[in-house]
């Protein structure tokens, strides 16, 4: 299994096997002292929230191409949205680096699942049960990939939208989101989503979204990207900016009603 | 510290200063911290020294192999890809932040970035370590598109030397290294020719001195 070699830590079998000693692994094996396993990380680069919805044609998924590094917006053009094979999307927020190690464990299984060539293709249920359980034993181990995932995807008709958190909490819904997303945009996706919506309709949802959360969340930026999945295929649009609205009167003197606060 | 590289047409140029601090104390004033790893692809180092020297020369061992076997010069994407599967499979146990700057003759001049945790990044241009914090602002306003080998060089110099300037972790002298097709160019901008510690130092100094010496 892919991701068990990738995992450069405490499998007991790979410490005693010399021979095999991959390029993956750590460097020096502590055999002798056995060490007290610990390996809680922290996300170092972090992306964003993520949104997620079902429309009428497919699932749309958008987030903002910000890398942050503690406060510092160090990256401007970090890709969130990756394309799983035809017919899947997969957005992540959290530790850039982890969501980096997932697509490649996604592309070998991908690769490995075209090289069978039975005429089936891997779809996005099977993919979020894969996700499902890298995410939740990871947990286990008390080295969680740091990431919440949002997976999307349509096969023969039937659409699917769901998100895998860090520690394996695993859901499928209509609307989802991450992060401050969460807060933000799903009281607004519970409002104003309907069922079997255009793509116009979706998007503009979508991106009421967006604007609210560079409005109000720290580490968003203005530079966005949305993937769109249909039964013909996935398109993961340039990144776009939206046009920002500061222009309210009152914006102008807060303090107009009461003189001497803040 | 202060690491940096910047992408140009036709190659890529990699500038560090040169302090090494081991708490108050510069350990090394003199450091170089832009190492080989193949003929046309170099790597700035920031971080722990010991991590940083380590991983760089896994990274020289492998892609020696590598490039004995395929018989060419190696990617610039191949060198950066491992050295971000070390630094992200020992993220717990690392301290570095790197940055590999290349040519090759597939994709041309590249930079690829790989901080803590073990990210990796490709970019126009790249900053790291402690005093990169202080010039993210020269920098935006500085940097454009298109500019030729002479403008980044000149880019790097500037915006090193002003991170030396306000940065207790980073001083000495700044080294260049500009990749091309053609070869590799070394430079050492000596302390007393970085210009912004110096047109401080300069006037004062030689200006003070002379004052003190009229004044007798």
């Amino acid at each position: 299994m892919a991701w068990a070699k990738e995992n450069g830590g405490n499998n007991k079998a790979a410490e005693l096997n010399y021979v095999d000693r991959s390029l993956d692994g750590p460097s020096h094996n502590f055999s002798l002292m056995p060490t007290p396993s610990k390996h809680t990380q922290y996300p170092y680069v972090t992306g964003s929230s993520v949104l997620g919805i079902k429309y009428k044609d497919g699932i749309l998924l958008a987030s903002d191409t910000a890398g942050c590094y503690g406060s510092t917006v160090r990256y401007k053009s970090v890709e969130r949205l990756k394309r799983i094979g035809d017919n899947t999307i997969l957005g992540a927020s959290g530790e850039i680096s982890d969501f980096q190690a997932i697509t490649n464990l996604l592309d070998e299984l991908i690769t490995e699942d075209w090289m069978w060539d039975d005429g089936n293709k891997l779809g996005p249920f099977e993919i979020h049960n894969y996700l499902n359980r890298v995410m939740y034993n990871r947990r286990n181990k008390f080295d969680p990939l740091w990431n919440s995932l949002v997976l999307g995807g349509i096969k023969k008709g039937k659409k699917y939208l769901g998100m895998v958190s860090m520690i394996g909490v695993h859901f499928q819904d209509n609307h989802v989101a991450t992060g401050f997303g969460n807060h933000l945009a799903r009281p607004i996706f519970r409002d104003e989503w309907k069922e079997d919506m255009t793509l116009e309709e979706g998007v503009k949802l979508l991106e009421k979204c967006l604007l609210v959360l560079f409005y109000r969340d720290r580490s968003a930026i203005n530079k966005f990207q949305m993937a769109n999945v249909t039964e013909g295929g996935i398109t993961i649009t340039e990144p776009f900016a939206l046009k920002v609205n500061w222009e309210l009167e009152a914006f102008r003197n807060p303090t107009k009603g009461a003189e001497g606060s803040w | 510290t202060t690491i940096m590289a910047v992408q140009f047409d036709g190659g890529v140029v990699l500038g560090a200063d040169s302090r090494t601090s081991t708490g108050s104390y510069v350990a090394n004033r003199v450091s170089d911290k832009i190492v080989p790893i193949h003929d046309f692809i170099w790597t700035c180092r920031s971080g722990s020294a010991a991590d940083t020297q380590a991983v760089a020369d896994y990274v020289k061992y492998y892609v020696d192999a590598h490039s004995m076997e395929l018989g060419r010069l190696p990617r610039v994407r191949t060198v950066a890809n491992l050295m971000r599967k070390i630094c992200y499979n020992n993220k717990d146990n690392l301290m570095a932040g790197l940055i590999v700057g290349g040519w090759d003759p597939y994709e041309g001049g590249q930079v690829y970035e790989i901080p803590l945790g073990g990210t990796i990044m490709r970019q126009k241009f790249a900053l790291g370590g402690s005093g990169s914090s202080y010039i993210y602002g020269l920098v935006d306003s500085y940097y454009r598109e298109g500019m030729t080998r002479e403008e980044c060089e000149i880019f790097v110099k500037k915006s090193i030397s002003h991170a030396m300037a306000r940065d207790g972790s980073s001083g000495g002298v700044i080294r260049i290294t500009t990749i091309q097709s053609t070869g590799v160019q070394r430079q050492c901008i000596l302390g007393s020719d970085v210009c912004m510690a110096m047109r401080w130092n300069h006037d004062y100094f030689y200006h003070g001195l002379n004052q003190r010496l009229k004044d007798g």
